[in-house]
């Protein structure tokens, strides 16, 4: 895949729609391309959360480490992972596995701030995400508290 | 070698050197002076007769003195006994002579006068190489002495020294010295016997001439050294400005990082520029004052020639003296001012070399200085240190009077560890040193099982008792090199000798021996294996081994290995087992599925994961011109890439590339990081290449300039398929870089073979590092992961192969660079310590010698090393109070004072100071 078509990919994204297609030649020029085979780890919980992934190709488990792994979430492509640790600076929350092989490119911290900062449009887009997120937990917790009722 | 005795009672403090360089000179040259004189006074007699022959030659030879008629004979060469009138009443002749004509006898005379000239010149050639030699040797002999009072300054007074300026006297100043010491006798000798030989001959010629001339030559001997007092006083000052602007220069170098980070560089320019306009000052007004008295001497020397020729002529003219006399005194005097001139400036430089002396030695006299047999290699240090280390009463003061140290009285078993713990203005770091016999105290005593410690002599407390201090000093050598360093006290076991090596040695002896060297071998192996615990250098690698694993230093020069070279010549087997690794590597990455993650090195396919010159090379360059980034550049390979018909498809390229770039860098200002991260092209330059793709749109690619196509070349000889992803590369450039590739080896082998080692799968690469000849290709990009698990591959398969120790022992050969920059501080430190740690002393101190390291590194690199020094004595100065908890002892040190000791245990109740500070930290 070159980077054109990187690039492609990327404006079908809704966090991405929006910006200029030169804008995404130099997000795609700036970050690696990454091919993780089944079952390879993007990040495991605890460590140090230094790069954001957007999942090109291929799917992955979204686990966390507590008695024992507890598969919360699914992400496929299109999807962003791991902009949590690199916006708060905190370790990683939970540990992303891939379950079929799976390709992303990995944005760092330091390009994932500087694109950022540089087209806001952007960043409100990464609210949204977080926002739907945050939603979708909530409805997540209710749901577990009317369960333990 | 003189070896002296050491005196227990006696320390000598002071030991001046000679004050009188006459003196200093003559005792230590006297007779090679005595046989230099000796052929200078040869020389004389040759010397006036050679002024003798032109009066003969033109009385004689040309006007035909003592020829009645042009047929007439003379004897030629007649010789007659000295005094022989005098002692038989009659002149004895011993030889009759040649009887010549006048023209023979001319012939005869002109002849003997180039004899004679060549025997002058052999005595000059003589007499010049013999005081060449003498100076050298005297310098030799003085630059040791002064190297050799170097390495006796106490260390106190040493951390006084500014480096440049000792190395300015011992390298510089001393040098005309040298040149002097060779005519200190010599030159009033020769050069005054030649002008009074000169006087003399005048004086016989004509009396009123002679005295005339040496009226003159009075004036001048009088007059030009005074007019030369002023020169040798600003003399002394240049010396001490340059001196001084040497050791500015060095503070400039050592304290950069300040003089960046505080914004002073323009201080120190102000500075420097004032130092340089001291010594512009100065120089000139030394220029101004010796031309002048240049001017003098000048006019003085040529108006005795005028008196000659006016008066001289005038004489003649009335008859009173022969033509042929006057032309032998204007002959004479012709030789007569330069002796005198030289003369007059052999005093100058006299004077000069004096102050100079006088100067470079005051810096060499400090209050103390070590006795030369505390130096001592001979000295026995086969009795062990043990019993008890007792202090008592011991104080410090620093030259000002502050007590560092005050009344400190203890006893520890030699064998025990001990903690010493104070904050950073305990004097803990005195006592250290004081304790590691560095620092001499001002009072008290230190006696280790019952010998005074300040009485042994180093050949005991450097072998006897390891130190490490704060930081470290590695010399510019290899890490094997730094570690034998600390076992390395005298020449132990002789090169292997030669019959050449024998008689160079001899020589070597002899002449060192003349100029008062010692005579240790550099060349002898000198490290002492047995202290170490090893047999030879055959396993003391072993050793070194296990105190790098000991300090954790191990993977570090595990990874040293694998980055550096070694010679596949002369390690063939080395060699061998690495091309073993380099064929297992797919095997052992196929285990782990992850065959995917190395792209091997073919000749015959393009390999995706490395840039285009790397493709294009397809070795490791060995010559300047050949490297990557200059690729462009090289003929050879633009001729091939001509040929091939890559050289327009890579200008192509780079157009592409040049396009993508300016595409999405243009809103980027120039500052912007990405820039140096990413862009192929730098901020600055990016217009130009804009210009490039706007002229290539417009006008096509011919419109392009020769420049414009060498800096579009260049870009995609850094493009990497795999990782910049533009599509560049596709088959048929392949093909054709496949193509070129074997083309330019091809060529390469013909004409330059060494330039370049290419790649080979089935040979060693010596120019490439362990780690690419095992590799042989690239780690593929966008592999998650890849470095680590090719990592771990490669190591273990090292592993099973049994060539970890091997890698180790290459690491090993790492240079650390000059005071070890090229390694971290914490490196340098783990390698102090395993230096210490290696020569297994009876006492090891440590001053606090790990705090570089982060608080976990520390307890267990202290641990360990508790652990291996069990039953040997240990003092380690500590300033984290948790520490000392794995000490069987623990002395507290407060304001110079020891104010508690016990076991940790003991100390670590409420109400003490230990627990003071366990409490605060």
């Amino acid at each position: 895949m070159s980077i054109d078509e990187e690039v492609e990919v990327l404006r079908k994204i809704p966090l991405f729609a929006n910006i200029e297609p030169a804008k995404l030649k130099l997000m795609c020029f700036a970050s690696q391309r990454m091919t993780f085979k089944s079952g390879q780890t993007l990040c495991g919980q605890g460590d140090a959360g230094d790069s954001a992934f957007i999942i090109l190709e291929g799917e992955a488990d979204v686990v966390i480490e507590n008695d024992g792994p507890l598969v919360v979430a699914q992400f496929g492509k299109n999807d962003i992972i791991g902009e949590i640790a690199i916006l708060c600076d905190v370790p990683r929350t939970a540990s992303v596995i891939a379950t079929t092989e799976l390709t992303a490119l990995e944005i760092t911290k330091d390009l994932f701030f500087r694109m950022v900062t540089d087209f806001p449009e952007m960043g409100v887009e990464v609210m949204r995400v977080l926002a739907h997120r945050l939603e979708h937990t909530t409805a997540l917790l209710l749901a577990a508290r009317h369960g333990a009722k | 070698m003189e070896r002296r005795r050491l005196d227990p009672m006696e320390r000598r403090r002071l030991d001046p050197m000679e004050p009188n360089l006459f003196k200093y000179i003559w005792h230590h040259s006297r007779r090679d002076q005595l046989a230099i004189l000796l052929l200078v006074v040869l020389s004389m007699p040759f010397y006036f007769l050679s002024l003798d022959l032109p009066k003969m030659i033109v009385n004689q030879g040309i006007l035909g003195q003592g020829f009645p008629d042009p047929t007439a004979n003379k004897p030629f060469l007649p010789i007659e006994l000295p005094f022989g009138e005098f002692l038989t009443g009659a002149p004895v002749t011993l030889f009759d002579g040649f009887s010549l004509r006048q023209e023979e006898f001319l012939l005869s005379l002109t002849f003997s006068y180039v004899i004679l000239y060549l025997i002058n010149s052999g005595f000059k050639y003589t007499i010049n190489t013999g005081k060449g030699r003498l100076g050298e040797r005297m310098l030799r002999r003085l630059r040791y002495e002064l190297s050799d009072r170097l390495l006796r300054f106490p260390i106190p007074h040493m951390r006084r020294v500014k480096q440049a300026e000792v190395a300015t006297m011992i390298k510089d100043e001393v040098e005309p010295l040298g040149g002097f010491i060779g005519d200190a006798f010599v030159t009033p000798v020769f050069l005054g016997g030649q002008a009074i030989t000169a006087i003399i001959f005048i004086l016989v010629q004509n009396h009123w001439l002679g005295m005339v001339a040496a009226i003159i030559v009075g004036v001048q001997a009088y007059l030009v050294p005074k007019m030369r007092v002023p020169i040798l006083r600003l003399g002394r000052q240049r010396q001490l400005t340059a001196r001084q602007l040497a050791g500015r220069v060095a503070e400039v170098v050592d304290g950069a990082v300040e003089i960046h980070s505080h914004d002073t560089s323009n201080l120190e320019r102000a500075d420097l520029v004032s130092r340089l306009g001291r010594i512009f000052d100065i120089r000139y007004e030394i220029f101004q004052r010796k031309f002048m008295v240049k001017f003098v001497n000048n006019f003085l020397a040529q108006l005795t020639p005028f008196i000659f020729y006016g008066g001289g002529g005038i004489l003649a003219i009335r008859g009173h003296l022969d033509v042929g006399a006057l032309v032998a005194v204007i002959f004479a005097y012709k030789d007569l001012p330069s002796p005198i001139k030289e003369l007059i400036d052999w005093e100058q430089q006299r004077n000069d070399v004096q102050i100079k002396y006088d100067q470079v030695i005051e810096q060499f006299q400090p209050s103390e200085i070590l006795d030369p047999a505390v130096q001592d290699p001979d000295q026995d240090a086969s009795e062990p240190l043990d019993g008890q280390v007792t202090l008592s009463a011991v104080s410090l003061a620093d030259e000002s009077g502050n007590r560092l140290i005050q009344a400190v009285s203890f006893s520890v078993a030699c064998n025990d560890h001990i903690a010493i713990f104070g904050s950073s203005d305990s004097g803990k770091d005195h006592l250290a040193l004081v304790l590691a016999r560095l620092t001499e105290p001002s009072s008290g005593s230190i006696r280790v099982g019952g010998r005074d410690l300040t009485k042994l002599p180093q050949s005991v407390t450097g072998r006897r008792i390891g130190y490490l201090g704060q930081d470290t000093y590695l010399f510019p050598q290899s890490v094997r090199e730094n570690l034998l360093y600390g076992l390395r006290h005298k020449p132990l076991r002789q090169p292997t000798e030669t019959p050449e090596r024998r008689a160079r040695r001899k020589a070597w002896i002899a002449e060192s021996r003349r100029a008062g060297n010692p005579i240790w071998d550099i060349e002898a192996d000198w490290t002492d294996y047995e202290a170490a615990g090893a047999t030879g250098p055959e396993d003391i690698d072993d050793r070194v081994v296990d105190v790098l694993t000991l300090v954790e230093m191990d993977d570090d020069v595990y990874r040293f290995g694998l980055g550096g070279t070694i010679d596949a010549e002369a390690q063939p087997a080395f060699a061998e087992a690495i091309l073993r690794a380099r064929a297992e590597l797919p095997k052992r990455l196929a285990q782990d599925n992850a065959e995917n993650l190395v792209v091997r090195f073919d000749p015959e396919s393009y390999n995706k994961n490395a840039t285009l010159a790397e493709n294009l090379l397809f070795g490791t360059p060995r010559k300047q011109g050949y490297k990557l980034r200059d690729l462009a550049l090289n003929e050879l390979m633009t001729d091939v890439l001509d040929e091939i018909g890559l050289l327009d498809s890579t200008v192509d390229m780079g157009v592409t590339i040049a396009r993508t770039m300016v595409e999405i860098f243009a809103d980027l200002p120039p500052g912007h990081p990405f820039f140096e991260q990413f862009s192929f092209i730098d901020a600055d330059d990016m217009p130009d290449f804009r210009n490039y793709v706007a002229k290539v749109d417009k006008q096509g690619i011919e419109a392009l300039g020769p420049s414009d196509r060498l800096a579009l070349r260049r870009l995609p000889l850094n493009y990497t398929e795999a990782r910049h992803r533009l599509g560049l590369i596709d088959e048929a450039i392949e093909s054709r870089a496949v193509a070129a590739r074997k083309l330019f080896a091809e060529r390469l082998t013909k004409l330059d073979p060494e330039a370049v080692a290419i790649y080979d799968p089935d040979a060693y690469n010596s120019a490439a590092s362990l780690q690419d000849n095992i590799l042989f290709g690239r780690i593929a990009y966008g592999q998650a992961k890849a470095e680590e698990i090719v990592g771990r591959a490669m190591t273990d398969l090292l592993d099973a192969l049994g060539l970890r120790k091997t890698v180790v022992e290459a690491g090993l050969d790492f240079q650390v660079g000059v005071g070890g920059k090229r390694l971290s501080a914490a490196q340098r430190q783990k390698l102090g310590l395993a230096r210490n740690l290696l020569k297994r002393p009876d006492l090891l101190i440590v001053n606090d010698g790990l705090a570089v390291m982060d608080t976990a590194t520390q307890d267990k690199l202290q641990r360990r090393v508790l652990e291996r020094r069990k039953g040997r004595g240990v003092i380690w100065m500590l300033q984290r109070p948790h520490s000392c908890e794995q000490f069987s002892r623990v002395l507290v040190m407060q304001d110079g004072r020891i104010v508690e000791q016990g076991s940790f245990a003991d100390l670590n109740k409420p109400g003490s100071a230990l627990s003071e500070f366990l409490a605060a930290e």
